[in-house]
């Protein structure tokens, strides 16, 4: 047999298995295939594939491995338990840049389902050779290596501080200042993720300095990479007082109001977000957006988006406006009432009405200004209605109440209080005749108003047990007329009337 | 002596009256002792009690003035608490007075300032309106840009369609399906005119995947051809190359003939330092004496010359500056003394490189 003979064997061995290996991963992208895959022992047939002499078949072999832990846990959890972790921990240290990035896609596919995997992958010491990874000169391998530290760093907080105690945020950090867009995108994520679980891990990230470089990005044009760059910012603001100086002093103010009109909606709710967290410590900060024109920016933006991407704009007005009067009449100033009143008649998931309903209640609570700046735009009869209506949440009923009695304590404008005469329960009706009770003894054209109106009657008609505040409240209506009025607008007061028609007797 | 008889004759008359007296007496005694005791009682009564009305009148005195004193003091005291009190009160009106006055103006002017909310609440709603505007400005910015990306998308996605339909271009024999002779041409003719077709660019040289074809790569597995490879690079210049070109025959000697450096580039660039760290290695290996030559220091003044044997003579010669390099015949001299100079010497050249002009005249 000649030379060419023998080797023809080998050749042609090894074009099968890189048939195979190619076929399989090309399989797992589909899948309804990976049931199939999975029952034919897929997992023992790729496991020694990934130390195939040939890297073609290894990394496509890690590909296919990554495809199928990336579909569901069971087989992410296959995979840890085939041993293959630390296989692919050993040659990731090792070898090219193809199968680095295979290799830390099969790392992210398994840690991305559930903190168990992600420690079984720490467990594995992982983390050390991702982190040398990052330091890698290909992009790609970078990229890889960054969403697998995000996915694992997401879980909880442990996990992100065993990634940040191998040393990834520097890493991360020379990595958003890379040219490369997707490798920004992906390690501006990975800093979100780690930062989100405790202020000590934002202080981590905040102390390798990711917050300028993180700012810069703002303006980009990539709307995804603005995503991940916004969310990382907020994420950091949100633990605590000092971390959202911080983020406020890179200069994001104007800047960060662009986005709220971007085309992109994940960019504007990001943004939204960020200026919630940051709106939501103190009043100064609150204050510095407001001058900023951040509010009425905010408003703007709730206009002209829907759902969920309204929810942090809707609760970063009601933040501002809880701090303090000056505010909440800024607020006022910049025509947010009209908007929040918007959102509570034409949302339909609960959760945002409630929260548009606590903003309302925010804004109202100061002063009566407040209180009738809330009424004129008709939001208190929709707050009613929430309250009243059967199909509402508990939280969103918990709510509109205390937005209405906050409002109410505080409403003297009676035009808008005089509907709740008709149709409001006994524990709010106690709010709005209290109202009334206080304004009618000093002003003369509103009681003259509140009888020709049939609010006297409805007054009269009121059945409030003695002694009680309600009754008190009656009481203080009733003195400010005179008595013949009252007692003609008595209910049954004809009757005694014709009573007396009966009992008397002519004088002939 | 008749006296005596009498007497003694009355003796028992005497007697009996002595004994009848004194019963008598003796009778009364005590009447008459009990009301000298209760006369005397009573008197001594009498006194004592006078003393007591007296003592107690004159403490009736002593306590009335005692208490006129007290009272007078308490009622001076009284007064002058009464009068602080006034006074305190007055003070403390007067100081809400003053307070309320100053509480009122600092608030107003510094906390609750009406025009000053009202001033502050304008310029928030200005910021906005500023804010809003820009937005709205940066906002039609963006959707303009955006716009014109996708017209230009559109263009270019129109010129390759006409680049891949140019064979339905009307020639001159035969009007293109875009050309209608009875209507006017359709402006994809135009399109079609303006561009070249797709065929008249040279094709992409396809490159034979050859990853696992030839055994070589499977036993160098680490070789470069095993990479999977990416995309070929696009060319750099999509034109057209323009003849007339050399014979191939001329143009691949031209590429291929071996280097011939000229000699600056032969040369490595550090060639003059290799030459002098030669040199220098040169002469420490020819070198006889290490000793350091330091001709101007005081190192070796006072040291001695040692002249060798084989030069040491003790016929010296004249020793430098002795020995005259003229010979001098002073018996052909005609005066002792030296020749003078007969002309002043030259003024001008005095004051060369001094200055010349008046105003900065050596003095």
């Amino acid at each position: 047999m000649s030379q060419r003979q023998v080797l023809q064997v080998f050749e042609q061995y090894q074009k099968a298995r890189t048939q195979f290996v190619q076929m399989v991963a090309e399989l797992a992208t589909r899948p309804q295939n990976i049931e199939t895959l999975q029952n034919a022992g897929v997992m023992s047939l790729l496991r020694p594939l990934l130390l195939d002499v040939v890297p073609t078949i290894q990394q496509t072999a890690a590909l296919a491995l990554g495809r199928l832990a990336n579909y569901n846990d069971d087989l992410a959890e296959a995979v840890v338990k085939g041993d293959i972790l630390p296989q692919l921990v050993y040659s990731l240290a090792e070898q090219n840049r193809f199968y680095k990035k295979a290799a830390a896609f099969v790392l992210r596919a398994v840690g991305k389902h559930s903190p168990q995997l992600a420690q079984a992958i720490v467990d594995c010491g992982a983390l050390d050779t991702l982190v040398i990874c990052l330091e890698d000169f290909d992009p790609g391998v970078k990229e890889a290596a960054a969403w697998a530290l995000g996915y694992i760093a997401r879980h909880n907080g442990e996990l992100s501080q065993a990634v940040v105690d191998a040393g990834a945020v520097p890493l991360l950090v020379l990595c958003i200042q890379e040219p490369e867009i997707a490798l920004k995108r992906i390690a501006a994520s990975a800093l979100s993720d780690i930062s989100k679980h405790s202020p000590e891990l934002a202080q981590t990230v905040v102390d390798a300095g990711a917050i300028a470089h993180l700012a810069q990005m703002i303006l980009n044009l990539d709307a995804k990479l603005k995503r991940q760059v916004l969310s990382a910012l907020s994420q950091i603001a949100k633990h605590s007082v000092d971390l959202a100086e911080m983020v406020v002093e890179a200069e994001i103010f104007p800047v960060v109001l662009t986005c709220l009109k971007d085309k992109d909606e994940y960019v504007k709710k990001n943004a939204s977000t960020l200026i919630r967290e940051i709106a939501k410590h103190t009043p100064e900060l609150s204050q510095l957006i407001v001058n900023a024109g951040g509010v009425a920016a905010v408003i703007d933006c709730i206009g002209s988006c829907k759902g969920n991407i309204r929810l942090p704009g809707i609760m970063m007005l009601g933040y501002v406006a809880a701090h303090s009067e000056n505010l909440a009449m800024a607020v006022i100033i910049s025509k947010g009432v009209p908007q929040l009143a918007v959102c509570l008649s034409e949302e339909s998931e609960d959760h945002i009405k409630a929260a548009a309903a606590w903003a309302l209640g925010q804004i109202g609570r100061h002063t009566p200004e407040h209180a009738r700046a809330v009424a004129v735009t008709n939001a208190l009869p929709i707050l009613l209605t929430l309250y009243m209506s059967q199909d509402s949440s508990e939280d969103l009923q918990i709510k509109s109440k205390k937005a209405i009695k906050n409002i109410l304590q505080k409403c003297t404008y009676l035009p808008a209080l005089e509907p709740f005469l008709y149709d409001a329960p006994p524990n709010i009706l106690k709010h709005v005749v209290g109202q009334f009770s206080k304004v009618l003894p000093h002003d003369s054209k509103a009681r003259r108003l509140f009888v020709t109106s049939g609010g006297l009657k409805k007054v009269q008609e009121i059945k409030a047990e003695p002694g009680s505040l309600l009754q008190e409240y009656i009481n203080n209506i009733n003195n400010c007329y005179p008595e013949e009025i009252v007692r003609y607008y008595s209910p049954g007061y004809s009757e005694t009337l014709l009573q007396r028609v009966d009992s008397y007797q002519p004088l002939i | 002596m008749a006296t005596l008889v009498t007497l003694q004759n009355r003796l028992p008359f005497i007697e009996s009256q002595y004994y009848y007296r004194n019963r008598t007496a003796d009778g009364h005694r005590k009447k008459e002792y009990d009301a000298a005791v209760k006369i005397q009682s009573w008197f001594r009564g009498c006194r004592v009690r006078a003393y007591i009305r007296y003592l107690h009148k004159m403490m009736t005195i002593i306590q009335k003035w005692w208490r006129g004193y007290l009272g007078r003091k308490q009622y001076r005291q009284m007064v002058k608490t009464a009068y602080l009190t006034m006074k305190m009160n007055f003070y403390n009106e007067m100081a809400v007075r003053i307070q309320k006055r100053w509480r009122g103006y600092k608030i107003r002017k510094y906390c609750f300032n009406y025009y000053y909310l009202k001033e502050y609440l304008r310029a928030i709603s200005d910021t906005n309106q500023a804010i809003r505007e820009a937005l709205e400005e940066f906002a039609e910015m963006k959707a303009r840009e955006k716009k014109k990306a996708d017209l230009e998308k559109e263009e270019k996605r129109k010129q390759n369609q006409a680049r891949k339909t140019h064979y339905l271009l009307s020639t001159k024999q035969s009007p293109g399906i875009y050309n209608s002779p009875f209507r006017d041409p359709d402006p994809m003719e135009f399109e079609l005119r303006k561009v070249r077709a797709c065929h008249m660019t040279p094709p992409r040289p396809q490159i034979q995947q050859t990853d696992y074809e030839d055994l070589s790569s499977w036993l160098a597995c680490t070789s470069k051809r095993s990479f999977p490879r990416s995309d070929i690079l696009p060319p750099i210049n999509r034109k057209q190359y323009q003849g007339p070109f050399r014979d191939i025959a001329e143009v691949l000697q031209q590429r291929y003939k071996p280097l011939q450096p000229t000699l600056r580039v032969a040369t490595s660039i550090n060639s003059l330092r290799d030459a002098q760290e030669e040199l220098k290695r040169e002469e420490w290996k020819h070198r006889v004496n290490d000793n350091m030559f330091l001709p101007f220091s005081n190192y070796n003044k006072n040291e001695k010359y040692i002249p060798m044997i084989h030069t040491s003579t003790k016929y010296t010669g004249i020793s430098y500056g002795q020995k005259p390099f003229q010979e001098e015949e002073p018996e052909k001299w005609i005066s002792n003394k030296n020749f003078q100079t007969v002309f002043p010497p030259f003024a001008l050249f005095e004051k060369y490189g001094k200055l010349y002009s008046r105003a900065g005249e050596i003095v």
